[in-house]
């Protein structure tokens, strides 16, 4: 327990510390968005990696987050905090309401579903024009402020979306490592068994989805405040399926998993800008490698991939 | 000695770059297109185009003996990117103008970057938001839908054609046009009897034909990029609807032809004039731009020259004489692409003013007709 607490002791220590060297790269703007995927990512691994629910819909989330901050500031002078708040429950009550029917099925047909939520809520942004400006997008959104003090640099914006960030990572790693994680984990292993130990299976599913959609949609309104500018495109199913591939790539049913998947992913295709017109294929080959050389993701594979290397060397020489 | 002879190589290459560094520093533009995506048809021949003609500016000399150098980024049509890009463009690379983005959603998302970072962006998309309200640094080479909804009204009044119907596509092409299609309607006396849209990746648009096929219309307008346009094309030719058929300047390019094939025939759009350059009169103020770039074009990339790369061609010239007019700073650019007047490119003939950073008026389109699997002009 007291390591656990020198880790993400460290890991604060590291995000405050990363942007003073490079404060005037555009890499801090990268970086922004690394902590808004993290935030997605870690929200869909608590319901996949622990619970092992799938859900392909989790732009939706984000994107019912982003709009409805969006919108609210906009076109009716909300308070941009107010309005987050306001916004998060509204999705989370949302979530919890179709969780119900939705978490009853299972495997693809979960899936299937999910991916239909995204689908809709996708078809929303772009159609209702009058609300959303439709698929030419949203702008003019307000910077978050704090009194006079406004966050309109990108070294300010990346304290703020880390800092909230920091607090999902610290809720989701006292979450797991709680009973209630340990019940998650159960009926991730088996939804019979824990229900036989008196695990209410049901309600537990539709809490973390809840929870997911929560934090997705926080995400979501930090996202569009630090834009000041929404489309739909952004809000995709490529999107859901990409924050998929962070947390599978990062590693199921682990914190830092998500981080670690999420930086790469947002990372990985400024670093492949060498490689020119051909960076999506490289794009597309790490990933395969990835998935067949570190199964169960990168913080369980490359401690593993370094024990099978090293002693091999050993015994070489 | 061979220390010796070391050292004095690196005195000598140390020498030659810092002379070479001294002669003169390029001027860095930098350039945000779709090249890949579902966007990749306006990026592609953007950057083409883009790269083609700093090339040939730096063969030629460059300007006042500064070459170009193109900084050229793939936004993917993604806009969170765009974002990204644009801040690398500006803060690592050091860039004095942007050109681009390919998309309305991408330069929109861009704007407020480039606003607060006092760099010029000249965008290569249509959208009307982009320049209007005007923007202090952003600049547009693409027409306006404006212009080419009017260039369509004024036909349909010449022919006392009052009912119209229209389909557009759900992006945010589709529904710029949409918005102008419905506003300027009364202007011209003409009805929309029917609104319907569709949506881009749609396979069959039988049913809103069908729809329309039951109204009063007497024309009908689609707005879209390909490939939906072509597939109404062929399903209207399906269902027999003898409407005569209007398009949008989205799908001014042989490739719209290849797509629809007969059932292109006789189709009307209204276009840059680059599709039809060597059909223009000789008193034409573009045929030397149009002329000299198509060829170019051919030349390079062996393909037909469209308006797309057109508008990046625009970009790069506009800001060649800006340059050239006394201005190598961010701000300097600025002010002098505000004071361009009648620049003939190939979009058509640009007049930037503090009040209008799009520049164009509605010469700019002509309208065109798809006969013999080719483009005629409409007199």
């Amino acid at each position: 327990m007291k390591s656990d607490k020198l880790k993400f002791l460290v890991f604060c220590l590291v995000v405050f510390a990363l942007p003073l060297p490079l404060s005037t790269g555009y890499l801090t703007n990268v970086l922004i968005f690394v902590g808004i995927n993290s935030m997605l990512a870690l929200g869909l691994n608590l319901l996949l990696g622990y619970a092992g629910q799938i859900s392909l819909g989790q732009a939706a989330f984000f994107g019912l987050g982003a709009y409805g901050s969006g919108v609210l500031t906009t076109q009716y002078a909300f308070d941009p905090w107010l309005s987050m708040v306001l916004v998060a429950l509204v999705v989370a009550g949302f979530a919890f309401a179709i969780g119900f029917p939705v978490l009853r099925l299972k495997g693809h047909y979960l899936a299937m579903a999910t991916l239909g939520v995204g689908v809709i809520a996708h078809i929303a942004f772009n159609e209702t024009v009058d609300l959303t400006g439709g698929p030419s997008g949203l702008s003019g959104i307000p910077n978050l402020s704090i009194g006079s003090f406004s966050f309109d640099s990108d070294l300010k914006n990346y304290y703020l979306v880390w800092s909230f960030a920091l607090a999902v990572i610290l809720l989701s790693l006292n979450l797991v490592n709680s009973r209630y994680g340990r019940a998650l984990r159960a009926i991730h292993d088996s939804e019979v068994a824990a229900r036989v130990m008196g695990v209410n299976a049901r309600l537990m599913k539709v809490q973390v989805f809840t929870l997911s959609a929560l934090i997705s949609a926080i995400a979501g309104s930090l996202y569009c405040h630090v834009m000041t500018f929404i489309s739909p495109t952004s809000f995709g199913f490529n999107i859901s399926v990409e924050l998929l591939t962070m947390v599978v790539i990062g590693g199921l049913g682990s914190v830092y998993g998500s981080i670690l998947g999420a930086l790469l992913l947002t990372l990985l295709p400024e670093l492949l800008r060498t490689f020119q017109d051909y960076d999506i294929v490289v794009y597309g080959l790490l990933l395969v490698c990835m998935t067949i050389y570190l199964p169960g993701g990168m913080v369980r594979g490359i401690p593993a991939l370094l024990r099978r290397l090293v002693p091999a060397r050993s015994g070489n020489a | 000695m061979k220390r010796l002879i070391s050292a004095a190589l690196a005195v000598v290459s140390l020498l030659s770059f810092a002379s070479a560094a001294l002669a003169a520093a390029p001027i860095k533009i930098g350039a945000l297109f779709a090249v890949t995506g579902p966007a990749s048809f306006l990026g592609e021949p953007e950057r083409n185009a883009a790269q083609m003609v700093v090339d040939e500016i730096n063969k030629a000399g460059g300007i006042k003996g500064r070459k170009l150098e193109l900084v050229v980024y793939d936004t993917g049509g993604d806009a969170t990117k765009a974002v990204q890009l644009a801040n690398k463009l500006i803060k690592n690379d050091h860039v004095v103008a942007i050109v681009g983005p390919s998309t309305t959603g991408d330069t929109m998302a861009v704007i407020p970057v480039v606003e607060k970072a006092h760099i010029p962006m000249i965008s290569c998309s249509a959208g009307i938001k982009i320049t209007e309200p005007v923007k202090k640094y952003v600049f547009k080479t693409a027409q306006n839908d404006t212009l080419a909804v009017a260039r369509i009204y004024e036909q349909l009044k010449k022919e006392r054609k009052s009912k119209v119907a229209i389909l557009t596509v759900s992006d945010s092409f589709g529904s710029s046009g949409r918005e102008q299609l419905k506003s300027q309607a009364s202007r011209y006396g003409i009805e929309i009897v029917a609104d319907d849209t569709y949506g881009p990746k749609d396979p069959d648009m039988t049913a809103q034909l069908t729809k329309i096929r039951g109204s009063k219309a007497q024309a009908l307008i689609c707005w879209g990029t390909n490939p939906g346009p072509a597939v109404i094309a062929r399903n209207a030719q399906q269902l027999g609807l003898k409407l005569p058929l209007y398009m949008s300047h989205g799908v001014s390019s042989k490739k719209f032809i290849d797509l629809a094939g007969d059932a292109a025939e006789g189709i009307r759009l209204p276009s840059g004039k680059v599709l039809v350059a060597d059909l223009l009169p000789k008193t034409d103020k573009q045929k030397g731009s149009l002329l000299a770039f198509v060829k170019d074009y051919q030349r390079h990339f062996s393909a037909a020259g469209d308006h797309f790369g057109g508008h990046a061609w625009d970009a790069v010239m506009l800001l060649k004489g800006a340059i050239e007019r006394g201005g190598d700073t961010p701000d300097g650019i600025r002010n002098q692409l505000e004071a361009t007047r009648g620049f003939a490119g190939i979009g058509g003939v640009f007049s930037y003013s503090p009040r209008d950073h799009a520049g164009l008026t509605k010469d700019a389109f002509v309208l065109v007709e798809v006969k013999k699997k080719d483009w005629a002009l409409v007199k």
